[in-house]
């Protein structure tokens, strides 16, 4: 085997004092040979970013690892000084980030960008030479039109050509090691599945190493040669990705895989059919702008005449990428938004064009969990004054509003003293179960769930999802079950919208749409979804 | 069942992520040594102006025109101006008007911004006739829309009270509108609105907590600014009537005799900087221990 590009020897990087644990890394070795794809999979917290930071040399100053070597091509990294390490950087390592929005300048044009990475390293080119090698490269990450779209600023490009411009960056100097930490996970799933191909085809065709750090199993299954695990901090497992993913050994593992959503519908669910919906739609239309006193510009079509029709105790899902309109639609159907036509009945009253002021009644009868369970509890009320407020709204004494929200925090798994708490002393998962404890106690029809685990860690995931499964079951509820994740909403639904362009492209029963996807789209979104490909893992009890 | 095993796992108390209680945003600030200093000086200047009758004042507008523009001596510790009178009882006194004047100014705009920014912010289709308003009253000077309040209706603390404040109010308005409309997309305000909770409560409990912060600060500024521009409209001639001693009032009487008596200007001088330097300190260590960025650290976003 030749020289490893990357070898990380016992790394420890110390946390500040007052942290929740010691160290951020500690005693992490790894190696990456090349032309190989290390990936490093872990949850938040599991320290997999802070390795990137550290092999660069961008951490924060608080940061600082205290022992163990970083070896790039047998140098230390952590005896070079910052003039040796600006050299490497972007020389003989780089990196591709998340989010290609904030990673490029958004005030140069994308090919002087490029250009500047060459110019930092390569020294003086000459300008015909440096035009040529920054459309090579963009033409490399298969860019259409590299010479126009090099004059382009960040803003006219879409999420996955940034992307693609970041890796042409990270290419310029042709490095031995480029590390990519989470490069796809900002990404719609088809942009995600381009991108991985491309990296796979790039990397195949260099001999450079690639440190990939993603928390989703589907991605390294696509595209890892071994897979490193990490969890708080430590290395739990490493190992070739073919064995890793189907014989995992540690337990840790284990529970990880077999949490990931698989996109296999479970069998349809028994329900009493034909009644009378609780929740329906018809030609449900909203446009945005071109309208207001200094208003202007073009009125774009967010929703296009959009009907669903939600049955008691069913769930609903409502599946596309950015842009599709599947959250205008929930944020229309909850009247966060006024829809600019249409019909939306509760029941069998029509409040899509109420006003606000009439809208009350009806207020209790939709209740939405959102995505970010960091910000949709107020930081300055406890968990028992946030769940508490909708019932008195209506009417409810304290006294039995208080005990509704002590049944409905013991209903999804937390104690009773979390009532008295502030939202910050819970976890992400924590909070999206208060979140839906909230909901539930306003007694309401349907539930609307805007891509509510989509923030979450898999293992935390798959434990929400079985809450809402556990608790549909119990109350009869109808979900409508927003997300872009084809395997989860594949785990919860009956049936299923897939969305594209503010119109419903098709629809079905979730396993029949699964085995037979009709419309191009549809099957487009399927065959892009990163998949397990490895066998199903029981996990450890 | 093991949807409902992950059970309530408080973080250690020492998480940096923990924010503190509103009750205990303020030792840290208290902290700062600067903060502490303009604390002390405001804490004198009001003391000053509280007890001023037993701080060994005179009469401050008492005429002795045997005793005119001496300088100071044990008789008369800050010397006299050129009416005989003593000017340490005038700068005592004169802080009274400053004080008043600075915390009535940014409590009015404090309140009238307030009220406009919450309307503007949440009521869409006034938010672009307000603001406009708004930025027409911005550009008016402040100093000229004095003179011209105080031409009409004549000299008083109420009249230069509510020209100094009409062009703060703008300021006020626009900040709380900002804060307004980034807080009303929260997800957890959308909750409460979901969740039934009308417009009132929904300001109160959910959104106005959020503009304390910012208000607080831009308060103390307001006022800092109000006590200059005070003295810079009584040293005009265009505020506090004459016959009442205000530091602007010591100030420009003692301006035809301040080469020879100098005295009468420094001090209420040196009192206008150090009160308006006290408070612009008090503002800044404030800002810096409400803002989230600066105070919380990491962790609460």
């Amino acid at each position: 085997m030749s020289r490893p590009v990357l070898e990380i020897r016992n790394l420890s990087v110390p946390l500040p004092r007052g942290a929740d644990r010691g160290y951020a890394i500690e005693d992490l070795s790894l190696t990456v040979a090349p032309g190989e794809i290390v990936c490093v999979v872990g949850e938040s917290g599991s320290g997999k970013s802070v390795t990137a930071g550290a092999v660069m040399g961008l951490l924060p100053p608080v940061l600082k690892p205290s022992a163990g070597q970083i070896l790039l091509e047998g140098e230390d990294l952590l005896k070079a000084g910052p003039a040796r390490m600006r050299r490497l950087r972007g020389g003989r390592m780089a990196m591709v980030f998340q989010e290609p929005m904030t990673a490029l300048n958004p005030a140069l044009r994308v090919g002087d960008q490029v250009a500047e990475m060459l110019e930092a390293h390569a020294g003086r080119l000459g300008r015909g030479a440096r035009r040529d090698k920054v459309r090579q490269l963009l033409a490399d990450v298969h860019l259409p039109n590299p010479e126009s779209l090099a004059r382009a600023y960040p803003h006219q490009l879409s999420g996955g050509q940034r992307q693609r411009v970041m890796i042409a960056m990270a290419l310029a100097n042709d490095p031995a090691l480029i590390i990519a930490d989470e490069p796809t996970t900002a990404l719609d799933v088809t942009t995600q599945a381009q991108i991985l191909k491309l990296m796979r085809e790039l990397q195949a065709r260099r001999e450079a190493g690639i440190l990939f750090i993603t928390h989703d199993f589907g991605v390294v299954s696509e595209i890892a040669d071994r897979v490193v695990v990490m969890r708080t901090g430590r290395l739990v497992e490493e190992g070739p990705a073919e064995s890793v993913l189907c014989r995992p050994q540690d337990p840790y593992t284990r529970m990880l895989i077999a949490a990931v959503p698989r996109a296999e519908p479970p069998p349809p669910r028994a329900r009493p059919s034909l009644v009378s919906p609780v929740l329906a739609t018809r030609d449900l239309t909203k446009n945005y702008g071109g309208r207001g006193l200094f208003g202007g510009g073009r009125p774009v079509q967010a929703l296009d005449g959009i009907s669903i029709a939600l049955q008691p105790g069913e769930t609903l899902g409502i599946v596309g990428e950015s842009g599709s309109g599947k959250s205008t639609l929930a944020r229309c159907i909850a009247r966060f938004v006024d829809p600019t036509a249409g019909h939306v009945r509760i029941g069998g009253d029509d409040i899509a064009l109420l006003p606000a002021r009439a809208l009350h009644p009806y207020r209790r009868r939709i209740q939405v969990i959102f995505q970010d369970p960091y910000r949709s509890l107020n930081p300055r009320r406890t968990v028992g004054q946030s769940i508490v407020e909708g019932p008195m709204n209506y009417g409810l004494s304290r006294e039995a509003a208080t005990a509704r929200a002590k049944n409905l925090i013991a209903l999804v798994g937390l104690d009773a003293g979390a009532l008295a708490r502030y939202p910050h002393a819970f976890s992400g998962g924590q909070r999206q179960r208060i979140a839906i404890a909230r909901a539930l106690a306003m007694e309401p029809d349907v539930l609307i769930a805007d891509e509510a685990v989509s923030a979450l860690d898999v293992s935390v995931q798959r434990q929400v999802l079985e809450l809402l499964e556990a608790i549909r079951e119990r109350l009869n509820l109808a979900i409508l079950f927003i997300t872009h994740d084809l395997r989860v909403a594949a785990r919860l639904c009956d049936r299923l919208i897939v969305m594209l362009d503010g119109r419903i492209v098709e629809e079905g029963a979730t396993a029949a749409l699964f085995a037979d996807p009709k419309h191009a789209y549809t099957r487009a979104l399927f065959a892009a979804a990163p998949v397990m490909k490895a066998p199903p893992v029981e996990a450890v009890p | 069942m093991s949807a409902l095993d992950e059970t309530a796992r408080p973080l250690p108390a020492n998480d940096p992520g923990v924010p503190r209680k509103r009750g205990r945003a303020l030792p840290p600030m208290l902290r700062h040594p600067a903060v502490l200093a303009g604390l002390a000086v405001l804490l004198l200047v009001g003391l000053a102006a509280l007890a001023a009758p037993w701080l060994w004042t005179g009469d401050p507008i008492l005429l002795r025109p045997r005793l005119r523009l001496r300088p100071p001596s044990e008789a008369a510790w800050l010397g006299t101006d050129a009416f005989g009178r003593d000017v340490w009882s005038r700068v005592v006194y004169g802080a009274r008007v400053s004080l008043a004047i600075g915390f009535a100014v940014s409590a009015v705009s404090v309140l009238v911004g307030l009220t406009i920014g919450l309307v503007a912010g949440y009521v869409r289709w006034l938010d672009a006739v307000v603001m406009r308003i708004m930025d027409g009253v911005m550009a008016i000077p402040s100093i000229l829309l004095a003179i011209a309040m105080v031409t009409l209706s004549g000299a008083g603390i109420g009249t230069v009270i509510v020209a100094i404040a009409i062009p703060e109010v703008p300021r006020v308005a626009r900040l709380v509108r900002g804060v307004v409309l980034s807080v009303r997309t929260e997800p957890y305000v959308e909750a409460a609105i979901g969740a039934g909770t009308r417009l009132p409560k929904l300001l109160v409990r959910h959104v106005l907590p959020n503009t304390i912060a910012p208000l607080i600060v831009q308060g103390t500024y307001v006022a800092a600014s109000a006590i200059l521009t005070e003295a810079i409209l009584s040293f005009l001639g265009a505020g506090i009537p004459t016959e009442v001693p205000s530091w602007g009032n010591i100030m420009a009487e003692g301006r035809q005799a301040f080469q020879i008596a100098p005295w009468v200007i420094l001090f209420p001088g040196l009192c206008v900087a150090a009160t308006v330097l006290a408070v612009n300190v008090i503002g800044d260590g404030l800002r810096d221990a409400l803002d989230p960025r600066t105070a919380r650290g990491v962790g609460v976003r």
